[in-house]
């Protein structure tokens, strides 16, 4: 069979093609990539599987409209770095969103096969064609355009301020990134973590932009290193971009949250991931020792798998996921939710902390739950978990993580009172060009839209690029 | 990278370090602290900005060493760098004439306390400050504070210099000789700060600490150094790291601040071990 003889039929006949991934048994006990990949024959095998539909409907499901059938085809004839250079012309970080995308609600979903087969696996061959340019070394940097004179400031080193920052710098503008942290990346490299996304790929894009001439600033915090006017007035940025993230957790307020033991799930996830606290002492950062420990997750999102298979990797005995609905309402990816289940993960439905309960030196020894079923649909469609009457229980467990969620960081809002927020202390934007409410100042990301997808994020950094490139020419010459 | 521009003991165990951090020395304000992390494996400590010189570029700090990070940076020279320093972080103090203010410093409480000291007398407080040591080798800053005060006391628990007893009993000696206070700023180990409370509590007299939860970045992302404050979540770092000593749980504070105990010691020793190696070689 080949990319040009083959006939549909043929095509519908070839199964998806799975990615090789390590062994849950030694998996659970290492922080090493979960999946292998595809081979070459892996991936041009399933790119076979694409109908090469007239009108592709699965583009509409991408949230940055890939060119989803274009690069599926250059797999199929073999040529992975030209596949990689199609993926970029729309997609900044194609081996990062080919790994942490929800494709099951994304392309994948929209792919014409879904109904009556199995979708093309999409999510994977963008993943293998980003590794491969990668890997053999074969990314070219893109053309800079002359240099335009402007000044651009993003705040936030996450996905939208990348790749509004790498978009901007390609159009000839001077960029410079300003990140609060020591390290580059935003939840990529702090929450996400290793076993999901290898850091050593963040850094290689990261590493791209430099070279294409962004300017990074670690270890600058806005609105107290440095505020958003000052920017503007005494550095004279010609524009700010505010990608901040969704960065303040969200406590349950339920009694014992305070004991020790009791963690929310940006803590953990940073002690682990940016401090490498697994890895103490030869890292300095402590974090609670899980081995032969019962840990529980309250929560069912990308946060919480990541957080629970963590604990997991560091010994956990029983590691629970606690959730109020049932598993159908996580709004996990599927992969994480059979990835996590695969490692011994158990998951307990349908049910609610009240409590937590400690000993004499305020240890955590346990949460009293509630058990749940599920009643009428609520605003969100999902149906409202009611509480069953005297189900009360104690989950005895040495340590918890709180993943309920994130709020907005106060300190760009306290500083900068003339940009608009919401009544959830969000960054109200015009969301065709991702202006505020200040003049020159654009916003995108989890500050804008709440806790989202790492590709939402990269669309609306593009948006606002596209938009500042416009706002600054435009006027170029005027004055 | 952050040059070391001077490295001085000024006890045994405390050091003043001077490091070049230009974009903090100009924008920092009393009561404001950096994270620091001396090296590339190193986990991000909260230290107080004591003093800056917004000219040269430099801020100052002033280290206890205490666990293994502390002593890490402790043992560093003018002319060595720190890795990473970011700052200034945490809501500046609340600065105002009040009256006569008294700061008050337990141990290496009157480092962090001396900048915000300094803020009072500028804003035209009658200032006193009580600073207190175990004795008199562990007293800090004794010129600098006198040069800020209109009144200076050192306290120390054996007598050896200054009034013998605790801060708290000088505080209530001047209380009870009927001055009138108005302002408070009690900075030192959790249990003086809890015992400061109480002495003001029954005057009402506006008391204010500094507290010191264990934190990771300092920004308000992880939530781990949260406090309870009127029976309300705080985080230390952004809505602090100063609050109403009437209204802060110590309890939960100390309990927390005991989170990593077994760890810390264990970093020590691999410190303690390293040190040992380095010596017979
Ligand atoms: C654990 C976890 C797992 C996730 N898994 C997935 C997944 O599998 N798939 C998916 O699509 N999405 C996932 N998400 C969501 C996704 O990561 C976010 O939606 C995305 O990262 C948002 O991008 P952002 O650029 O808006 O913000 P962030 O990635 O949060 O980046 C913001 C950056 O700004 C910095 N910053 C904050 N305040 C300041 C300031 N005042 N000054 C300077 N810098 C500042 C922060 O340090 C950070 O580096 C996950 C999120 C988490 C926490
Ligand atoms: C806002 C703020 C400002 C601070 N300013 C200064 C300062 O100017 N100078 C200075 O020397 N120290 C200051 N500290 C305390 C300093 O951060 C800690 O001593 C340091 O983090 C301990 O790290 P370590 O690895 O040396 O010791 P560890 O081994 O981590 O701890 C040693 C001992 O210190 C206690 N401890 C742990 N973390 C803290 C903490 N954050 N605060 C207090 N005790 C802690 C532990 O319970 C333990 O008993 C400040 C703390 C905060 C929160
Ligand atoms: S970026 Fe995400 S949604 Fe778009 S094609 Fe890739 S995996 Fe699918
Ligand atoms: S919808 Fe599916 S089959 Fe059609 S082009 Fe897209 S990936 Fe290929
Ligand atoms: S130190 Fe992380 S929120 Fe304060």
């Amino acid at each position: 069979m080949d990319a040009q003889s083959i006939t549909t039929k043929e095509r519908l006949a070839i199964p998806r093609q799975e990615m090789l991934s390590q062994n849950p048994e030694v998996r659970s006990h290492n922080f090493q990539e979960v999946n292998l990949g595809y081979t070459k024959e892996l991936a041009q095998r399933e790119a076979l599987r694409c109908l090469q539909c007239k009108d592709p409907a699965c583009i509409k499901g991408c949230p940055v409209n890939i060119k989803i059938d274009q690069f599926i085809k250059l797999i199929a004839d073999g040529d992975f770095p030209g596949a990689a250079r199609k993926i970029k012309e729309d997609n900044v970080l194609p081996a990062v969103c080919g790994r942490v995308c929800p494709q099951e609600d994304q392309c994948e979903k929209m792919c014409i096969l879904t109904k009556k087969y199995t979708s093309v696996a999409i999510g994977n061959l963008e993943r293998f064609a980003a590794d491969y340019e990668r890997e053999t070394g074969q990314v070219e940097l893109p053309q800079v355009a002359r240099p335009t004179g402007k000044k651009v400031a993003v705040i936030g080193s996450g996905p939208a301020g990348l790749s509004c920052a790498n978009d901007l710098v390609q159009l000839g503008h001077a960029v410079t990134v300003f990140e609060a942290l020591h390290e580059l990346g935003g939840v990529l490299m702090y929450g996400i973590p290793e076993f999901r996304l290898p850091k050593e790929i963040v850094k290689a894009e990261i590493e791209g932009m430099k070279k294409l001439g962004v300017n990074f600033i670690t270890n600058a915090v806005a609105g107290r290193s440095i505020t958003v006017d000052e920017l503007l007035k005494e550095e004279e940025f010609d524009a700010v971009f505010i990608g901040v993230g969704a960065g303040l957790p969200w406590f349950m307020g339920i009694p014992g949250e305070n004991l020790l033991g009791v963690y929310s799930a940006n803590e953990f996830l940073t002690r682990v991931n940016l401090m490498k606290s697994y890895q103490f002492p030869d890292n300095d950062t402590p974090v609670f020792n899980c081995t032969g420990k019962n840990v529980a997750v309250f929560g069912g999102g990308n946060t919480a798998m990541d957080a629970v298979r963590t604990a997991r990797r560091l010994g956990a005995e029983h590691a629970y996921i606690v959730y109020r609905r049932s598993e159908a309402e996580m709004p996990a990816r599927l992969e994480e939710v059979h990835h996590a289940r695969e490692e011994g993960i158990e998951f307990l439905m349908l049910m609610n902390p009240l409590e937590f309960i400690g000993n004499e030196a305020q240890w955590l020894t346990g949460a009293k739950c509630l058990r749940m079923e599920l009643g009428e649909p609520d605003d969100s469609g999902r149906r409202r978990p009611v509480p069953i009457k005297d189900s009360e229980f104690i989950l005895p467990i040495d340590m918890a993580v709180i993943s309920i969620g994130n709020g907005s960081n106060p300190l760009i809002k306290q500083t900068t009172p003339d940009i608009e927020v919401s009544k959830r202390d969000t960054i109200v934007v015009d969301i065709n060009t991702m202006a505020t409410s200040k003049e020159n100042v654009y916003a995108g990301g989890d500050i804008v839209t709440g806790g989202a997808t790492v590709i939402l994020a990269m669309g609306a950094g593009r948006t606002a690029a596209a938009a500042i490139h416009e706002k600054l020419m435009g006027t170029a010459g005027v004055s | 990278m952050h040059k070391i521009v001077s490295a001085i003991f000024l006890a045994e165990n405390i050091k003043k370090i001077e490091i070049e951090a230009p974009r903090i020395a100009k924008k920092r304000k009393a009561g404001q602290f950096v994270m620091i992390r001396v090296n590339e494996t190193g986990e991000r400590i909260p230290l107080t900005i004591a003093g800056s010189d917004p000219e040269k570029g430099t801020i100052t700090i002033i280290v206890q060493g205490m666990g293994k990070s502390t002593r890490e940076l402790n043992s560093k020279e003018a002319g060595e760098s720190i890795h990473d320093i970011v700052g200034p972080l945490g809501a500046p103090s609340h600065i105002e004439k009040f009256g006569t203010a008294v700061s008050i410093g337990g141990g290496l409480g009157a480092a962090i306390a001396y900048p915000t000291a300094v803020a009072l007398k500028e804003a035209g407080n009658y200032v006193i400050t009580i600073n207190g040591a175990r004795s008199k080798e562990l007293v800090i800053l004794e010129e600098e504070m006198r040069a800020v005060s209109d009144e200076a006391y050192i306290t120390t628990d054996d007598g050896s210099y200054g009034f013998h007893g605790f801060v708290t009993q000088k505080l209530q000696e001047l209380i009870d000789s009927g001055r009138a206070i108005d302002y408070v700023l009690a900075i030192g180990p959790i249990p003086m700060m809890k015992a400061i409370a109480e002495v003001t509590r029954p005057y009402h007299i506006k008391t204010i600490v500094s507290l010191n939860p264990i934190m990771v970045d300092g920004t308000g992302m992880c939530g781990g150094c949260r406090v309870t404050v009127d029976n309300q979540l705080k985080f230390a770092c952004v809505d602090g790291p100063e609050f109403d000593a009437h209204l802060v749980d110590f309890k939960n504070l100390s309990d927390r601040n005991k989170m990593y105990l077994p760890q810390e010691r264990q970093a020590v020793e691999t410190l303690t071990h390293k040190c040992n190696l380095q010596k017979q070689l």
